[in-house]
């Protein structure tokens, strides 16, 4: 935790400290605890009055149909967000791991997305899949798909689901791929000498050492889904049509910031927190236990 | 066996390239159409090799706005305003990062283990879960559309803090005890020996924090109401808000372009960094 020999200023490291601290106490707590505070109250639109309801605002949130769609929306969107860009990014690891030549080439082409912002990544496929003029759209039509996101929910649903697993995909392939380098040769070798076939090998020996890293993924790649892809949502369908893609982060910001819904907009933000912290909690015990391993 | 290491190899180089070209289909179509005229694009379905208004469509864009969607203004004062954030992110992450992990590893202070948590429950309480509450707390301090209100709020980073405590704990003891016996006080210690044995995870962090610095969304789409102050991703929102009109694609294309370029310039240019930063700050 600590070296066992230190400095013995008084007053030092406290200025040290200071701007970190600074920051985090204005933009962290402070917000946080106002958040906390205006979820149990009601505020009219104006902001004029308000008065304290305590828990009113949570239990108006959970008899909402609209915030159980959000609910249901986030839960279909993260989990095939992450299912998606597990599988593919496994998969294309799989192969990269067995280039011998040229595979720093095929790593970096997979992996510069990942640098693309969220709200561009957006915006690319929003010009793809355009109703009027995107490419994508005009092949799907000819192929006499009915294509019009903006009227049609589980279009819409599809496709920010591939723009998310597009996006995520280079950051799943690396890990992986990682995790692949670090298993020893000897180790699949040995198998492959006993007589093991490709896919036997990958199954029984490189999947489970696969695992801490394949948990690993799945936490980030939930809170990924979960907040990061804010921007997506926000470029292409704006929570439409009629909420089909209307996940609970956007819905906090549409709420509060367009709807002026101080109260529930905070009561929102507040179960988002819990959210965090679950997740947070799950990334932290399971990193411990790896440690421990 | 010749023949089936062969196809395996077949298959591996395939699914690779069909990969990549997934990857990269997107983007290309991006160029193409930044080099086309809005005609050209309209005329569905467009082109699939780049046009002869490449030039014309960045000059554009940098120099005079988007032809639709009312006052938006040039790009070129959108990719200053980015670079101004992310670089003020960046550093303002890694500067009061590394003093406060530098704090808590080598000094010993009543509320050490309290200011450490204080900093580690901030990786709980990211900015979706506070928009309101941190917009009124920035509109009361003055600093709507101000690049301090951009930066500010985002700086304060559990993970930099981590990695840095981290990286100070693996440093062997001898080097502090030698620093000690030729006399040099704690400022001294840091500044000529842990600043620069900390290079390469300052580069790592750099990498990371700058990418995401740049691709910062939320944040400046609530705070920044003046054009003047638009970073290029809010830029490139506001252009499509167009209504009824079709919206200027040969200019935003040309954008998204843009803004493409150095977040993924810095990951090619710096890859080694680049994966370094990101498995050590996530795990």
């Amino acid at each position: 935790m600590q070296k066992r020999s230190l400095f013995t200023n008084k007053l030092l490291p406290y200025l040290l400290v200071a701007p970190q601290i600074t920051i985090t106490i204005v933009f962290f707590f402070w917000p946080a605890s106002v958040a906390m505070y205006q979820s149990m109250e009601s505020q009219n639109p104006f902001g004029l009055q308000s008065r304290f309801v305590w828990f009113d605002n949570f239990v108006d949130l959970f008899k909402s149909p609209n915030y159980l769609q959000s609910f249901w929306v986030t839960a279909v969107f993260s989990a095939a967000v992450a299912i998606f860009s597990l599988l593919i990014g496994l998969y294309l690891a799989v192969q990269a791991d067995r280039v011998v030549r040229w595979g720093v080439v095929y790593n970096t082409l997979l992996i510069w997305p990942y640098a693309v912002a969220s709200a561009v990544a957006g915006v690319l496929w929003l010009f793809l899949f355009n109703p009027t003029l995107g490419v994508l759209a005009y092949g799907l039509r000819q192929m006499g798909v009915d294509w019009n996101y903006l009227l049609d929910g589980n279009q819409a649903l599809g496709l920010v689901t591939m723009i998310a697993t597009w996006h995520r995909i280079p950051y799943n392939f690396l890990f992986f791929l990682a995790g692949l380098q670090s298993i020893p040769r000897g180790l699949v070798e040995a198998a492959s000498i006993d007589g093991a076939g490709l896919f036997r090998r990958f199954w029984d020996i490189v999947f489970p050492l696969l695992m801490p890293t394949t948990f690993f993924l799945i936490v980030v790649d939930m809170v990924y889904a979960f907040f990061d892809t804010f921007a997506i949502i926000h470029q292409v369908t704006q929570g439409g049509p009629a909420g089909a893609t209307n996940i609970l982060v956007y819905k906090v910001y549409a709420d509060g910031f367009l709807g002026m819904n101080i109260g529930s907009s905070a009561a929102q933000s507040v179960v988002l927190m819990v959210i965090v912290i679950g997740l947070t909690v799950i990334q932290f015990r399971y990193i411990e236990r790896k440690v421990h391993y | 066996m010749l023949g089936k290491s062969w196809r395996i190899r077949l298959i591996t180089h395939g699914v690779l390239l069909l990969g990549i070209l997934i990857v990269a289909f997107p983007i290309y179509m991006t160029f193409v159409a930044s080099s086309h005229t809005m005609g050209e694009i309209m005329n569905v379905p467009m082109p699939a090799v780049p046009g002869t208004h490449l030039v014309d469509n960045y000059w554009r864009a940098i120099v005079e706005g988007p032809a639709t969607g009312g006052q938006i203004g040039p790009v070129g004062r959108m990719l200053f305003n980015s670079l101004v954030m992310a670089l003020g992110i960046t550093i303002g992450k890694i500067a009061i990062s590394i003093l406060s992990a530098y704090a808590i590893v080598y000094f010993d202070f009543p509320f050490r283990m309290g200011f450490f948590w204080m900093i580690f429950i901030t990786l709980m309480l990211p900015v979706e879960v506070r928009i309101i509450p941190t917009y009124q707390v920035i509109a009361s301090l003055h600093m709507l559309d101000s690049y301090s209100g951009l930066i500010l709020p985002l700086i304060a980073s559990a993970t930099a803090t981590f990695l840095f405590r981290q990286f100070f704990l693996t440093v062997p003891e001898e080097v502090f005890h030698a620093a000690r016996i030729d006399g040099a006080g704690p400022l001294r210690f840091f500044w000529d020996i842990l600043l620069p044995l900390s290079r390469t995870n300052i580069a790592a962090l750099f990498v990371i924090l700058f990418i995401y610095g740049w691709n910062q969304y939320l944040w400046p789409l609530l705070i920044t109401t003046h054009q003047n102050m638009y970073t290029v991703l809010i830029g490139i929102n506001r252009m499509l808000a167009v209504g009824d009109e079709q919206a200027d694609w040969p200019v935003i294309m040309a954008t998204a372009m843009l803004a493409m370029l150095p977040p993924v310039i810095v990951v090619v240019l710096m890859q080694r960094y680049f994966v370094k930063g990101l498995t050590e700050t996530e795990k």
